[in-house]
């Protein structure tokens, strides 16, 4: 069974088709990219996925359960969980708090145990701190762990959304242009961490990315869309050498 | 243990915040018991404890859940005449008057809090500035309804009307509690200045925990980013609404206790109106939004200044809005604040060379 199967995926705002039947089928533990030229409609794609749009048509199945349409909160608990292209950080918190935040709905204790301290907030609240430094220790954060998110370097904040989202115990991880105002050396080390993500948190990532070092490097699959359409799909090296592509990228 | 190092200074701040609380109230017994305390100072410390809980609980919702809500006179409202209500409506059932103001306090929270649901739900859909013309509005029809609220008591239970005492169709032995306009009578004097204070310091402790905890981050995240906060799987209804609540039933406490300090409540636009919204408000800027015991500390001094400034007749009102402005630059200019850490830098500095 694939982990993320999703078929005949529509969506229009107003009269603009944004996403017309689109379709992608990931396998577990596959590293898939998503391409295409500005305004294609990939952003919108992981929109749809992760229910902050409903779509008009099309089913999205998660490892063989049907998640089309559902909350954003009830998707990310069925098992996805994303990054932003413009990096949403919870400015204000902590580096840790941040993680501690996804990791929510995992270590739950009443609000009222919170209030009056009872044992097992200090239990689990040290459960918590725990696995957000063991995530951070992942990223090479946690010496950082006591800094506000928004003063962290523009790198380490985009590192830091990646570490908050597996906080959230996901099956299928959307990084948004992880590598975005990164520079080569940075993007580098981003493409050995994705893959140290992909082989020791047993996971499946599906990404958008401009960057076509970082494409040609890690993705396995690729799919081009182009005018919110499916231009074309297929292994890395078939894809990027495809004509098709090229025009879509360069023009005529 | 840098963790380690955060943690400590959380509570450490934390535990200064209660200190100062309790520090106040020796500083105040010392200063009646010795005879200087003046009477118009001595009426004070009441409303100035009303007052910091209601900056306090207010901060939880401009703070910490970062909606501006203008309708908080309103919760403080509902909590003070849902008190002052049960303390005079259970006279009779219960003797003692601390026992009933204790209970009342209870009633007043609970009352508030259904209110803090109800407004919340339709409210917390909206966002900045319609949020806060929406509750101001709210308020303001608490406020209004209250005044045309009359209820009774007699032999036979509870009368409710919206016209007059005539409608209420009281038995002999009957008795009207809530006369529209005027308000409530007779209320028993039960609060004091250490009453206040103990309910300051629990209301520091629900806040300060609250927000030291699970849920407090979780309404931190949708403060910071509600879109981010709802992709890690925080429910954002649930939380907004949660602290909207909380917020909503202790600023009924805070109603409570300032029914309990006057015979008679009624709702005017002086004590329950926007004006009272307003300077509440006024307070949790002032101390820096998102601060407690900043919180605190503008409620105390804007409380207390105003009447210290009695004498100065025509030019009180002048001087506040000086104070005002000044302690709004001491605290969020940027010059200021940059001048306030190179101080306590100099100082910590200082130390250091001491011990070394």
């Amino acid at each position: 069974m694939a982990m993320l199967e999703v078929k005949n995926l529509s969506i229009s705002f107003g009269g603009l088709k944004a996403v017309n039947d689109f379709h992608v089928t990931i396998e577990k533990g596959q590293l898939y990219g998503l391409i295409g030229p500005n305004g294609a409609g990939k952003t919108t794609v992981f929109n749809l996925l992760t229910g902050v749009y409903k779509p008009d048509s099309g089913s999205i199945e998660l490892n063989g359960v049907n998640i089309t349409g559902k909350k954003t909160i009830d998707i990310n608990q069925a098992g996805i969980a994303r990054t932003f292209q413009n990096i949403r950080l919870f400015k204000d918190l902590s580096v840790l708090d941040n993680v501690k935040v996804g990791l929510h709905n995992h270590h739950p204790y009443s609000t009222l145990e919170g209030i009056l301290r009872a044992p097992r907030y200090f239990k689990v609240e040290k459960e918590m701190n725990q696995r957000a430094l063991e995530l951070l220790k992942v990223f090479d954060l946690d010496q950082e762990a006591d800094f506000k998110a928004s003063n962290l370097p523009y790198g380490k904040q985009r590192k830091l959304e990646i570490a908050r989202a597996l906080a959230t115990d996901p099956k299928l991880l959307l990084l948004d242009e992880p590598a975005a105002g990164m520079n080569p050396n940075e993007t580098k080390e981003l493409m050995d961490t994705i893959r140290f993500v992909r082989d020791n948190f047993d996971m499946t990532i599906l990404l958008i990315e401009h960057d076509m070092k970082l494409v040609a490097g890690i993705c396995e699959r690729l799919t081009v869309l182009n005018f919110g359409q499916v231009l074309t799909e297929g292994e890395t090296s078939a894809v990027l050498n495809d004509p098709q592509v090229i025009t879509a990228y360069l023009g005529e | 243990m840098k963790m380690k190092s955060v943690k400590n200074k959380t509570t450490i701040q934390n535990l200064i915040t209660y200190a100062i609380v309790i520090a106040f109230w020796v500083f105040i017994q010392i200063w009646s018991k010795t005879g200087h305390m003046t009477s118009l100072l001595n009426g004070l410390l009441v409303p100035i404890c009303t007052y910091v809980i209601l900056a306090i609980s207010l901060n939880l919702t401009v703070g910490i859940l970062g909606e501006l809500s203008l309708g908080h006179a309103g919760f403080m409202c509902v909590g003070a005449f849902s008190g002052a209500f049960f303390t005079k409506a259970m006279a009779d059932v219960i003797p003692s008057v601390g026992v009933r103001f204790a209970i009342a306090l209870f009633v007043g929270a609970a009352v508030a809090a259904v209110f803090g649901v109800l407004i919340g739900i339709p409210v917390l859909r909206l966002k900045g500035d319609y949020l806060a013309i929406v509750t101001l509005a709210f308020g303001e029809i608490i406020k209004n309804l209250i005044n045309v609220f009359y209820v009774g008591k007699d032999s036979h239970g509870l009368h409710f009307s919206m016209k007059d005492v005539a409608s209420l169709n009281l038995e002999a032995d009957g008795e009207v509690i809530i006369k529209g306009a005027q308000g409530i009578t007779g209320t028993p004097k039960a609060s004091t200045f250490t009453i206040g204070i103990i309910l300051v310091l629990i209301t520091l402790v629900i806040i300060l925990n609250l927000i030291n905890s699970r849920t407090g981050r979780a309404i931190m995240a949708i403060r910071d980013n509600r879109i981010a906060a709802e992709s890690v799987g925080i429910n954002i209804t649930k939380y907004k609404l949660l602290a909207f609540t909380i917020s909503a039933s202790i600023a009924g406490v805070a109603g409570v206790l300032y029914a309990h300090n006057l015979s008679s409540l009624a709702a005017t636009t002086k004590n329950f109106g926007y004006n009272m919204s307003i300077m509440i408000l006024v307070f949790v800027v002032l101390g820096g939004i998102g601060n407690i015991r900043g919180s605190i500390i503008a409620a105390v001094i804007l409380t207390a200044l105003p009447e210290m400034l009695r004498g100065l007749n025509n030019y009180r009102m002048l001087i506040y809005a000086i104070v005002l402005i000044v302690m709004m630059l001491f605290n969020s200019a940027p010059k200021s604040i940059e001048m306030r850490e190179r101080l306590v830098e100099k100082i910590k500095g200082k130390n250091r060379k001491e011990a070394a």
